[in-house]
């Protein structure tokens, strides 16, 4: 069987070495000269003849075959000679390609061994610094509280457990993470892969016949693409002072539907419910510590309300379920007031990273690359996420700023640019920025002012906007069926360009205007997803509506549970720009009728650092601003406020960015951005000693370099 | 640059001197002949420089040849790759379906076309060997391994630093726990045991049918364990036990209150009978679930392949770690399995508690005695035949039934092939138990601790002399030869048959993994269901040689040049095979759900009904078959179309009766009621 199989193989392996030959012939005919051609002496060729009748006279037969198809190039009267000289010339043609193939991977190999031992010779002198686990471990700190690691978005794998046929042989493989056998499907089938990414438009729920599913245990998060750490070095660090399988538990879950949803599915807050009783009942009554990063910061919030409340809705573990159970909960880079990069994702499927793209090289994602328009399917399947309308920036303009006022407006771009530099004198430097800010008063940065239309509109005074009502948003909207989309559509299909241009002379939308322009512009998918998220600030806490499960993973609208002794952490990386608000534009008219009609305008660029590229930037780690992870800790939550009832103990830690200093570093050590901060140094010793049992005022208490308290202080929300 | 060269030739005049020394010189039988680089063009000076040019010409062309051999062979191997890649999905079972037929559905789909549906969670409980175990901490040797899988995957390792990874795998001699500074722990998760190694499948199949109607991760749990502790040792460091019986609580709550269908296979099955017991104890020792948890909590118990009585096997193991497959490499290459590799692999074994909860249990009451044995009047021959003409199968069966009648099963070890067919009233043995075991053989060997080392030659002359074993004095054998393990072990699994149940030393953990020293739970409404795989040779007696190496060694092994008179004889390298799946006999997979518990017995005092499902085995009908679909064999039968079906109808809630009820090709139930056991 084998023999036979190898025979097919080898079979169609020559048929196709035969056709790559015709094709090789037929570039080389084009180069020669008849001339040349004809100075060859026939000698020459009859002894070609006979070496070639001696090798493979099938593949003769073959060449003659296809040549006398193409017989055109050649011309009749010297049919004979010209065959074998091509054939010569072919096999000199393939000969040169094989001899440089081979030639570059035999030196690039040796350069590969020769390089691997040279690193491997000089590797001891370029000392990394050690983990803190090792180093704690040297200390005696050893493992005491059980960690629960709760992933962010997208950092999860998803595998597959049942797809339509284009997916067969995925069965059990990463999806999504990974990007293992499963990914490479993305290029060999992008619609396929699009498709079982996807969620039900209607309900946020499977799409009949597709099952995908998170990957369980510690390999969901650990790498999120070979050699792409997120959670693996923290994890290594934790095991250096004893923790292993049985006291650590990864709680993955499916990133992209709502928080409530992933439990009606997969019954993932009863199975994390589950797993932080059992460690607490096999690790001797030892609370756990909870370290959700990102988005899992807002799913974890969600889980403290829902492990509480009654069983039908919640998982009925009476109030004092928190208090018994947990230590302390130090969120990685929480997302608690939301990002205003979600708008931008769900407006026109760009953020930073897109729009630059497209300044360096427009029209490559407008191509019809591999006949797939690929923002517009991007936008399509990230709209039926459930879990990105989590991220809407919550507590609209009262925490936002609306038209004219803004917490951040104080805010100095370049000065983290200059920090790095001047590290050493900080006086200089405080001074400075106080200088600077004094300046800096006459031209604050509108931010409140998150979507703008044109530059101008992002800057003037909000008396010299147009006044317009928002009254056209609740006008039901004049549809314009496109039926050429059929099967792509996005809800702009739907829309008429009135609309659009409507949407254009509003010039400029706070946070609340862009929740109702979302509304107005994809109002199936707010309808889906604003039964599961709530964005505003609550006026009375003591409401009975408050009982619903869309209000808990909103801190503004929630209270925390009767936990005096649980302490909240909130670490998270400062001194990167940060998406804070945008000037757009509209698309290109062209682009229009592919179904995105507005897109960042990244030919603008401000005088100074915070607006480049059609984005102002504050401080923040990358995607996530300083007011949305800090606040909370910082005020929102800090004594007893009426959203922390029971006064748990708060404590903020922020880490400045450094980039890395050399290549060996990888991403860094004491780097902040928002998923490289999970390798961080100093913040992974903060984890281990809270999880060695450490408290917060043992720890040095908050650790503040940003304008976190300056900016708190602006934002006038009732406590 | 030959092809430069050549095409600089092709249109230079002096090509034709050049053409025929190349063509002249160049003998290559490949058909890439004519590619071949001629060589260059020369300077049209004289004969001597033509002759040195020459020369160095041929040494470019090595090197040319050598580039463009590998230019060659990297072309051909990415463009092979590209056409795999290329290769739509359906050709591979195109292929297979043209060449073998239609293939039948997999059990998954068809009865999913049939209309069913997941209902009872489900629990693999895999077996000895087949768990991934990766590593948390380790030594300075396997500094870059952290979380790598140790055992299972690729088995990298075990080439690139044996010693290193031989230190790590092993356990503490003592305590049979970790030793100091290396932590090994279980993988977790369905990935544990789906494919062993790659291309492997463990659970792979199984799990991909049950995927088919409709299950996935939150109705189907892997309980990895650490396979190589002591069962209660895994509860002690790693509260397995704990998180079974809380996931099972949390699968049984989520899935709207359907109780969970368990599948042990092989040495899961023994585990499963520890956590039965466990979960029912009281707190400080068991789970504390109460006397009700397994009836609220189990609806079916599926057994593959289970040794509840041991295999005869684990003894060899333990005795001179080799069993049939080493024999056999061993009689084929002499002294290519050297002592040292064997040694080395008896000291790891030897940590491992878990080996020792497979030696045969009930004694000789169950593997018989020195005359008798429940399964003497089997024939070898017979399962042969059938396999190619079941016509045959009545006269040979007369034919060798003398020959048959001979064996002696019950001997489990016999020193000499001759010992091993003696009647027994002509056999000398003498007593080995009091013996003095003499001076220490030699002190060379004290860094590769077996505890032969701390045996003389006295001790060794002493084993040998009583010449004849059966499964109880091999016990006492083992205490002999190896005092400290068994010790060791004897604080965790128990082999006799109990006397009296009721009896409160049966409350110790120890007896919890032996069917015949425990009761099954009060639990009459679970099923158990025992299958397993018939009809390939397995190993169940042994002839024994003391091996003539000296200085460090082991001093026994299998005579492999130990064979039948026959075809016929079961005595096949030293080896008496028996019926079975290549590593448990039927008796044992078999005994407890055929009489055991079956009906209310003293071993099953609530009446829970049992039932035994034999899948006869065939081998693959080709290699596009992989390890069969009818396979019997005792991890390739996971693979067993008819054993999914199975599974996947109890799954879906079938009770016992509704799938057949008991499906028996072999003798069970015959040698069964030969067994002489009260009830």
């Amino acid at each position: 069987m084998l023999s036979f199989e190898l025979k097919g193989k080898f079979g169609s392996a020559m048929g196709s070495l035969a056709s790559v030959m015709r094709f090789l012939r037929s570039c080389f005919m084009e180069h020669v000269k008849v001339s040349s051609l004809l100075r060859f002496k026939s000698n020459e060729a009859s002894e070609k003849k006979k070496v070639v009748k001696a090798t493979d006279s099938d593949r003769k037969d073959d060449h003659d075959g296809v040549l006398s198809s193409d017989g055109k190039v050649t011309e009749k009267v010297e049919k004979g000679r010209q065959n074998k000289r091509e054939r010569s010339r072919a096999c000199k043609c393939i000969n040169s390609c094989c001899w440089l193939i081979g030639c570059m991977c035999t030196t690039s190999w040796l350069l590969l061994v020769f390089l691997a031992y040279i690193i491997h010779a000089s590797m001891p002198a370029v000392q990394l610094p050690e983990f803190p686990g090792a180093r704690m471990k040297r200390e005696g700190v050893v493992a005491n509280h059980p960690v629960v690691l709760v992933p962010g978005i997208i950092t999860g794998g998803l595998e597959l457990w049942e797809g339509k046929p284009c997916a067969a042989p995925l069965f059990r493989k990463r999806l999504w993470g990974g990007w293992g056998s499963g990914c490479t499907n993305i290029f060999r089938s992008p619609l396929c892969w699009t498709e079982h990414l996807s969620l039900d438009y209607e309900t946020g729920l499977d799409p009949p016949g597709i099952r995908v599913r998170p990957v369980p245990g510690l390999i969901a998060a650990d790498y999120f693409a070979p050699g792409y750490f997120v959670w693996a070095v923290l994890i290594e660090n934790l095991a250096q002072i004893g923790y292993e399988d049985r006291n650590m538990y990864m709680a993955a879950y499916d990133w992209r539907l709502s928080f409530q949803n992933t439990e009606v599915r997969d019954r993932s807050l009863s199975r994390l419910k589950a797993q932080i009783e059992i460690m607490y009942a096999t690790n001797g009554d030892k609370k756990v510590v909870v370290l959700p990063h990102s988005m899992g910061a807002v799913y974890f919030l969600h889980f403290l309300k829902w492990v509480e409340a009654p069983a039908p809705m919640g998982g009925g573990g009476g109030p004092g379920w928190c208090a018994k159970h947990i230590k302390a909960v130090v969120n990685i880079g929480p997302t608690y007031l939301g990002v205003p990069k979600a708008f931008s994702t769900l407006l026109s499927a760009e953020g930073k990273d897109i729009s630059i793209i497209r300044a360096m090289a427009s029209g490559l994602l407008e191509s019809e690359l591999f006949g797939l328009q690929t923002v517009e399917h991007v936008m399509r399947v990230s709209r039926t996420w459930d879990s990105i309308i989590s991220l809407l920036p919550k507590g609209g303009e009262a925490v936002w700023g609306n038209l004219d006022w803004s917490p951040e407006e104080g805010y100095e771009c370049g000065l983290e640019k200059k920090r790095h530099f001047q590290a050493d004198s900080r006086e200089n430097n405080s001074k400075s920025s106080e200088e600077n800010s004094s300046l800096q008063v006459n031209h604050p940065k509108k931010y409140g002012r998150v979507i703008s239309f044109g530059q101008e509109a992002s800057q003037v005074h909000s008396s010299k906007l147009p006044t317009f009502s928002k009254d056209f948003m609740h006008t039901s909207i004049s549809t314009n069926l496109n039926a050429s989309h059929g099967k792509f559509r996005t809800e702009f299909d739907e829309m008429s360009h009135e609309s659009f241009d409507k949407i254009v002379e509003k010039k400029v939308y706070t946070t609340t205007d862009l929740v109702d322009l979302l509304r107005y512009v994809a109002p199936k998918m707010m309808r889906r997803a604003e039964a599961h998220y709530s964005h505003g600030i609550a006026e009375n806490l003591e409401d009975p509506k408050y009982n619903h499960h869309k209000y808990w993973s909103n801190p503004l609208e929630t209270k925390l549970p009767d936990a005096p002794d649980m302490e909240i952490y909130c670490l998270y990386g400062v001194g990167l720009p940060t998406e804070r608000s945008y000037v757009y534009k509209m698309s290109p008219s062209s682009d229009k009728r592919k179904g995105i009609p507005f897109r960042i305008d990244n030919s603008v660029d401000g005088s100074d650092d915070c607006l480049k590229a059609g984005i102002y930037f504050v401080d923040g780690d990358e995607t996530v601003p300083v007011l949305s992870s800090g606040f909370m800790c910082a005020k929102g939550w800090k004594g007893k406020t009426r959203f922390n009832p029971s006064g748990s103990a708060t404590y903020i830690r922020e880490y400045r960015h450094k980039p890395p200093a050399s290549l060996f570093e990888g991403r860094g050590l004491e780097s902040s951005g928002h998923v490289d901060i999970m390798g961080n140094l100093a913040m992974i010793e903060d984890v281990l000693r809270v999880a060695a049992g450490a408290t917060g005022p043992e720890m040095g208490g908050d650790q503040i370099h940003s304008d976190l308290l300056k900016m708190c202080d602006r934002v006038n929300v009732p406590l | 640059m030959p092809g430069a060269r050549r095409r600089k030739g092709g249109s230079d005049t002096k090509k034709p001197q050049s053409g025929e020394a190349s063509s002249s010189s160049s003998a290559s039988p490949s058909f890439n002949k004519p590619d071949k680089p001629p060589a260059p063009p020369l300077p049209d000076k004289n004969y001597n420089i033509q002759k040195r040019n020459e020369n160095v010409v041929k040494k470019w062309s090595c090197i040319d040849s050598c580039c463009w051999f590998v230019g060659f062979i990297c072309c051909f191997w990415w463009f092979l790759l590209f056409l795999y890649n290329a290769m739509p999905a359906s050709i591979p079972q195109y292929v297979t379906e043209a060449i073998t037929g239609p293939l039948a559905d997999p059990p998954g789909l068809k009865l999913h076309k049939q209309g069913f549906v997941a209902k009872h969670p489900v629990v693999f409980v895999p077996g000895i060997v087949t768990g991934g175990l990766e590593l948390w901490e380790g030594h300075q040797c396997a500094d870059d391994l952290f979380r790598m899988r140790l055992w299972g995957g690729t088995f990298g390792d075990v080439y690139k630093r044996p010693l290193c990874w031989l230190e790590h795998m092993s356990l503490d001699n003592e305590t049979g726990l970790d030793p100091p500074g290396i932590r090994i722990r279980p993988v977790s998760g369905l990935v544990a045991a789906d494919y062993f190694a790659a291309g492997y499948f463990v659970w792979a199949v199984l799990i991909a049918n049950l995927a088919r109607i409709g299950y996935e991760e939150k109705n189907m749990y892997m309980a990895a364990y650490d396979w190589r502790l002591s069962f209660q040792n895994s509860e002690v460091r790693d509260q397995t036990l704990s998180r079974i019986k809380s996931n099972i609580e949390l699968m049984v709550a989520t899935n709207g209150g359907n109780k969970v269908v368990v599948i042990p296979h092989s040495m899961g099955v023994l585990y499963f009978l520890h956590f039965m017991k466990w979960v029912e104890a009281p707190a400080p020792v068991g789970g504390g679930g109460g006397s009700n948890w397994c009836a609220n909590h189990i609806k079916a118990i599926m057994n593959i392949g289970g040794p509840f009585l041991g295999v005869p096997k684990a003894v060899t193991g333990l005795f001179s770690s080799e069993a049939r497959d080493i024999a056999f490499a061993r009689a084929l290459a002499p002294g290519r399995v050297d002592f040292q590799t064997l040694q080395h692999i008896m000291r790891m074994t030897r940590t491992w508690d878990s080996t020792m909860s497979m030696l045969p249990k009930g004694g000789d009451t169950i593997w018989g005695d020195l005359d008798w044995s429940p399964e003497e009047d089997y024939k070898c021959s017979v399962q042969k035949l059938m396999n190619n003409d079941s016509e045959i199968v009545g006269q040979t069966g007369e034919e060798s039934s003398e020959n048959a009648n001979c064996v002696k099963y019950g001997r489990m070890i016999s020193f000499g092939k001759d010992l091993a067919q003696e009647s027994s009233s002509k056999i000398q043995r003498m007593e080995f138990r009091d013996a003095h075991k003499g001076n220490n053989l030699a002190n060379t060997c004290r860094d590769v601790w077996t505890e032969y080392c701390d045996m003389g030659i006295g001790g060794v002359k002493a084993v040998a002399d009583y010449k004849v074993y059966t499964a109880d004095s091999i016990l006492d054998m083992l205490h002999y030869v190896a005092p400290k393990m068994m010790k060791r072990g004897g604080s965790h699994f128990s082999y006799g048959i109990a006397d009296n149940l009721d009896d409160k030393k049966y409350e110790h953990y120890k007896y919890w993994s032996n069917p015949l020293e425990t009761k099954l739970p009060n639990a009459p409404e679970v099923e158990i269901f025992s299958m397993y795989g018939v009809g390939i040779p397995t190993e169940r007696a042994y002839v024994y040689k003391l091996s003539s190496a000296a200085e460090c060694y082991i001093p026994f092994q299998i005579d492999s040049s130990a064979e039948g008179e026959n075809e016929e004889s079961c005595l096949h390298g030293g080896v008496y095979s028996v019926d079975g799946d290549e590593t448990i006999p039927v008796l044992s997979a078999g005994y407890m759900c055929a009489k055991g518990w079956r009906g209310k017995t003293r071993f099953n005092p609530s009446g829970i009904r049992t039932y035994i499902r034999e899948y006869v085995h065939a081998p693959p009908a080709n290699l596009l078959e992989g390890r069969g679909t009818q396979s019997g064999a005792h991890v390739d039968i996971m693979g067993n179309f008819a054993l999914i079906e199975d599974i996947i109808r109890v799954a879906a809630g079938a009770m016992g009766e509704d799938i057949g009820g008991d499906k028996v090709h072999s003798d069970i139930f015959k040698w069964s009621e030969k067994i002489n056991l009260d009830l």
